[in-house]
């Protein structure tokens, strides 16, 4: 299988720190894992590596979710294929950040 | 005519404040990368248009950013600071085992000589080295093996490397503290270290006398004198005339002597400064009056130097890397508050005045002269 195109969506705070804006889009080696994901964002963005999984335990930060049609992701493991959406363009994969107040 | 460059890391983004050597008339720029902690900011002693920055956030970790000219623009570099080899465990506050884990980099220190060796003193403590920028980052692990690491434990604030003092007349010394483990030494450029915490006593531990496990909260020396070392421990002041293999109380008539912060006046090596909070549950400055405290006999005498500084309803706290001198003919002296406030005294501490007043709370200063 060839290469597919997803369009991924990143919290604000790491879309400031990867210098784009709105959502992206990504060529990502087939199969299109969560890990062939985050591995083809960090090679595009190398300021991303660590921000969104462990760079020495490549799990997933505590505070932040893996979301697509309407699904929660992020207990599926990186080695699950993205949804068919995802993978045919028609839905976006989220990177969404906890929603938390914290101490300010 | 020379100029300062103050580096300002705070809650919620960093922010660098400028102004000429009369320090009367400040630019404050920032924020940078607002919304993210940045614990702290140095700038090279060699190159001084080279700034390394700790960005942090709960959600995203660590980002190491680098300026190469003076704070302007920024890079991310590397940000992978892997353990040397197992990690092992260290003692968590219940005194069970618990996995050394990377948390944040509190501190960076810049070599003396090199603008692309830095220094990262991280949480939870380990001490790191880049010689290439920043964009690699490789352990000095000799320091968390050599013996004492498992008996390490946290405190408060988390179990941190906060302090890299280098010493300009021996490339080979470094001392380091962690909280609450003690100050460190090597004398062979970072191969083996020694706890050097001999004469400190802590009420609050089990042995007060302990070889490690002391809350030592920052240590400052001058340039001059590297065998003579400053520390603000959790509760005392201190000094050590002989790079640390011995320490003495120097506390002296100050009210409280918890706190955070200690340094060095630039031109005169006895001349100390502290900032005294009233207690360790308590962390705020006695009856609501933010005093900075100048010793000018390296401890034991003091003067509360309060001219500018609120003297009512006052309940911030100052950080350890909070405090820092520039090297102007009139040594100026600065500090930043838990309100967002960053004073200067452009007057070795005589008269202070806020160069800025509502900053998120900050977290680290530090000043730059420039020619």
């Amino acid at each position: 299988m060839s290469a597919v195109t997803i369009r991924v969506e990143l919290p604000a705070h790491l879309r400031t720190l990867a210098g784009v804006s709105g959502e992206l889009v990504l060529e990502v080696a087939a199969p299109a894992t969560q890990r062939a994901l985050l591995d083809a964002l960090e090679m595009k963005f190398p300021m991303l590596r660590g921000t969104i999984r462990d760079q020495v335990t490549q799990e997933r930060r505590a505070f932040l979710r893996f979301f697509a049609c309407e699904e929660d992701l992020s207990f599926q493991g990186l080695d699950a294929l993205l949804p068919e959406p995802v993978l045919h363009g028609k839905e976006t994969f989220l990177v969404v950040g906890a929603v938390a107040g914290g101490l300010g | 005519m020379s100029s300062v460059r103050v580096l300002v890391g705070t809650k919620k983004g960093a922010f660098v404040l400028t102004s000429d050597g009369k320090r009367r008339h400040w630019t404050v720029n920032g924020p940078h990368f607002a919304g993210w902690e940045m614990y702290h900011l140095k700038g090279s002693p060699v190159d001084p248009n080279r700034i390394y920055a700790s960005q942090s956030s709960s959600w995203f970790g660590q980002v190491v950013q680098r300026s190469n000219d003076g704070g302007k623009s920024w890079e991310a570099v590397g940000n992978n600071f892997a353990y040397d080899g197992v990690p092992g465990t260290h003692q968590w506050y219940d005194g069970t085992p618990h996995p050394w884990e990377f948390k944040r980099v509190w501190h960076f220190e810049p070599s003396l000589t090199d603008p692309d060796t830095v220094y990262a003193g991280i949480e939870d403590a380990a001490l790191f080295r880049s010689v290439d920028g920043g964009k690699n980052w490789e352990e000095l692990s000799g320091l968390r093996k050599h013996g004492s690491g498992p008996h390490w434990q946290p405190g408060a604030g988390g179990m941190c490397l906060h302090t890299i003092v280098l010493d300009p007349s021996n490339a080979k010394r470094m001392v380091i503290a962690i909280s609450s483990a003690g100050a460190f030494r090597t004398d062979d450029g970072g191969e083996t270290w020694k706890p050097i915490n001999h004469g400190l006593r802590s009420a609050h531990i089990p042995d007060p006398d302990a070889e490690v496990g002391h809350c030592v909260h920052h240590i400052a020396a001058h340039p001059s004198r590297p065998e003579t070392l400053f520390m603000q421990k959790h509760w005392d002041v201190m000094r050590s005339d002989d790079a640390g293999d011995s320490w003495t109380e120097v506390s002296g008539n100050l009210p409280t002597d918890f706190g955070f912060c200690i340094d060095v006046h630039a031109h005169e090596p006895e001349t100390i400064y502290v900032v005294p909070i009233k207690s360790d549950s308590e962390h705020f400055p006695l009856e609501g009056k933010l005093q900075v405290f100048r010793s000018r006999s390296g401890g034991n005498e003091w003067e509360p130097m309060i001219k500018g500084l609120p003297q009512s309803d006052c309940y911030v706290n100052v950080l350890r890397d909070a405090m820092a001198v520039d090297s102007l003919d009139e040594c100026g002296v600065y500090f930043g508050t838990t309100g967002g406030q960053v004073y200067c005294s452009p007057d070795g501490g005589e008269s202070w005045e806020p160069i800025v007043r509502d900053l998120p709370a900050v977290l680290s200063v530090e000043v730059q002269t420039l020619p």
